[in-house]
């Protein structure tokens, strides 16, 4: 009887360890957990808290009232104008900042040759965009927008009169969160201009499309949702700021909603700041602080959900063809 | 094989203008012709000092090791490599007598006239119907029954009507690799080019697929002038008519696909098909 073993495919003495215990797994395992869990925690808190702290005041009456009676009186303060005021300057940044972008993101990646030391030069300036603190862009609005483009406009079309463009408005304050947030809008729509296969550009130009029909018809179909996501991304960025509106449009207490692009306006974020360190009494202001803080947070978090929500339409649509 | 054997040709092959074998293609008038074509990525050379002409009506192969510029000459047929940043051609090449690359010539309307089908399929994320009727409506037809008809007509060119005829309006992409191929083919040949390149298209596709493809590009030859692009010496052998066959950015030897597979004049040829290089 032939009794050959077969050839021994571990040498000897190296073995896989089947009991043993991996120190160095298991606490990188706890390592990773511990900072997941502490995210969590944070979040938690921050949440917890707000809602704790604010619930009480919380109320159809402080969501759909103003500030006419008395804008620190936690039984009479609402905060309407503010929710309004917010979310009328986060819509118009995005019809600003939406196209510029796209279009600044579509001439980076399908025109411009990349590389090229002009390129490399328009990424840069991008980069530092996002870079720069957003109390400069504030300051920035202030000098180019009001004192630059506002006053040039008053003396164009309003001569003598009381400065019509030159002061601050809900335009402004957008155009300047416009250019805050238009790096996020230019990566996320670059990034999901340069995901589309470049076989798919290819295919349209050999069927004799022009560059045009071929970005328009074939490019931006598919980078919508990417657009999408740029959006949804200056959104959050946005709707929280304060120090770019603080010079260029929010204002302290108006008496009335604004009525046109050159008016002023209500905003949650200000009111925020300005009910905890202008109030008569910090204390007795403090449950309307909360209050006011949690409808920021369900303001942002709505604008999302609904941009969100377009975009899962969006893809649904794709993913149906036509 | 000695040298004294290799150097004395074995068909007289003009050697200014090669490719005027009298064979049974013989009659087809030359579509496409090249002379002195030399092309440049940056500074390299990809392509050179290439002449010859391409028959009407039959199919013509490309093959060599990769790098020999065979992709790279297909693509200057209908200017694809214009996409392609810091590229430089020299010399002529005519379709009817028309130099493609004079300012004069019109990409988008050459293109439309010189189909390609790509090596990875590449059909559009829009339903099977919609691949065909965007090339359409590039063409400026707008009839709905017109397009549908041309849908139609397309698919059963390319042997795919059968097959998805009931799912005109669902995705492309939920087809087979062949499918999407053929798809690509139905697209190519729903707006009538005269000329369709086909850049390695079955390279990506199993045995029965590719069988499929071979079949249609044999079909297809009655209406067009086939430009194939293939890394497989069987097919080549199978379904052209022409051969040319490049190494390093020449043109080695052009000559009927008979010719080049039984009998070649150069030795370099006859290395590379008998596998012993490449």
């Amino acid at each position: 009887m032939n009794t050959a073993q077969p050839p021994a495919i571990h040498p000897p003495g190296r073995h896989f360890r089947t009991d043993g215990f991996d120190a160095g797994s298991f606490f990188f395992t706890g390592l990773t957990g511990l900072a997941t869990f502490l995210i969590l925690a944070i979040l938690a808190i921050i949440l917890g808290n707000v809602v704790w702290e604010g619930w009480g005041s919380f109320s159809w009456r402080f969501l759909t009232g103003g500030t006419e009676r008395d804008m620190f009186s936690v039984e009479n303060a609402g905060v309407l104008p503010m929710i309004l005021g917010t979310a009328a300057r986060v819509i118009l940044m995005t019809i600003f900042v939406i196209p510029i972008g796209v279009i600044t993101a579509i001439y980076l990646t399908e025109y411009a040759r990349s590389g090229s030391l002009w390129t490399r030069f328009i990424r840069g300036a991008v980069n530092n965009l996002a870079g720069v603190p957003s109390i400069v862009f504030g300051l920035f609005g202030l000098g180019f927008f009001i004192a630059f483009a506002g006053q040039n406009l008053d003396r164009m079309f309003h001569a003598g009169a009381e400065p019509h463009w030159g002061k601050p408005a809900i335009l402004w304050a957008s155009l300047t969160l416009a250019v805050m947030t238009l790096p996020v809008v230019i990566v996320a729509t670059e990034e999901s201009l340069k995901a589309i296969p470049s076989g798919l550009r290819e295919a349209s130009l050999a069927l004799g499309a022009t560059k045009l029909e071929t970005i328009f018809k074939i490019v931006l179909p598919q980078a919508l949702p990417g657009i999408m996501t740029g959006g949804i991304l200056a959104v959050s960025r946005a709707a929280g700021e304060v120090a770019p509106i603080l010079f260029t449009g929010a204002a302290y207490y108006m008496a009335s909603l604004p009525k046109s692009l050159t008016d002023q306006f209500m905003d949650l974020g200000y009111h925020v700041f300005i009910l905890s360190t202008q109030s008569p009494d910090i204390e007795r202001t403090r449950p309307l602080l909360y209050a006011t803080v949690l409808a920021l947070l369900l303001l942002t978090f709505t604008l999302n959900i609904v941009a969100i929500f377009v975009r899962a339409r969006m893809r649904r649509k794709m993913r149906a063809a036509h | 094989m000695t040298v004294s054997e290799i150097t004395l040709p074995k068909i007289k092959v003009d050697s200014a203008r090669p490719g005027a074998p009298a064979e049974e293609h013989s009659s087809r008038a030359p579509l496409i012709d090249l002379k002195n074509l030399s092309f440049y990525y940056g500074r390299s050379q990809a392509l050179k000092d290439i002449s010859f002409f391409i028959r009407e009506k039959v199919v013509t192969a490309f093959i060599g090791p990769s790098g020999c510029g065979k992709s790279t000459l297909l693509r200057c047929l209908n200017r694809m490599n214009d996409l392609i940043d810091g590229v430089r051609v020299e010399g002529e090449m005519r379709i009817h007598g028309h130099d493609i690359n004079s300012p004069e010539v019109d990409v988008i309307e050459l293109r439309k006239r010189v189909g390609m089908v790509f090596q990875r399929s590449n059909p559009f994320p829009k339903s099977i119907h919609e691949n065909i009727a965007y090339a359409l409506r590039l063409q400026g037809v707008k009839d709905r029954s017109e397009i549908d008809g041309i849908v139609e007509k397309s698919l059963r060119g390319a042997a795919l009507w059968d097959e998805v005829k009931d799912r005109l309006h669902t995705s492309a992409l939920g087809l087979s690799g062949g499918q999407q191929q053929r798809l690509c083919i139905a697209r190519a040949i729903a707006i009538k080019p005269e000329i369709i390149l086909m850049d390695e298209p079955a390279s990506a596709l199993d045995p029965l697929a590719t069988a499929k493809i071979e079949e249609l590009v044999l079909d297809l030859k009655r209406d067009y002038t086939i430009v194939i692009v293939t890394h497989n010496m069987q097919q080549a052998a199978r379904i052209s008519d022409y051969t040319a066959f490049f190494y390093l950015g020449e043109l080695i030897e052009y000559d009927t696909t008979t010719k080049i597979f039984t009998n070649p004049a150069k030795k370099q040829t006859e290395d590379y098909i008998t596998g012993r290089f490449g």
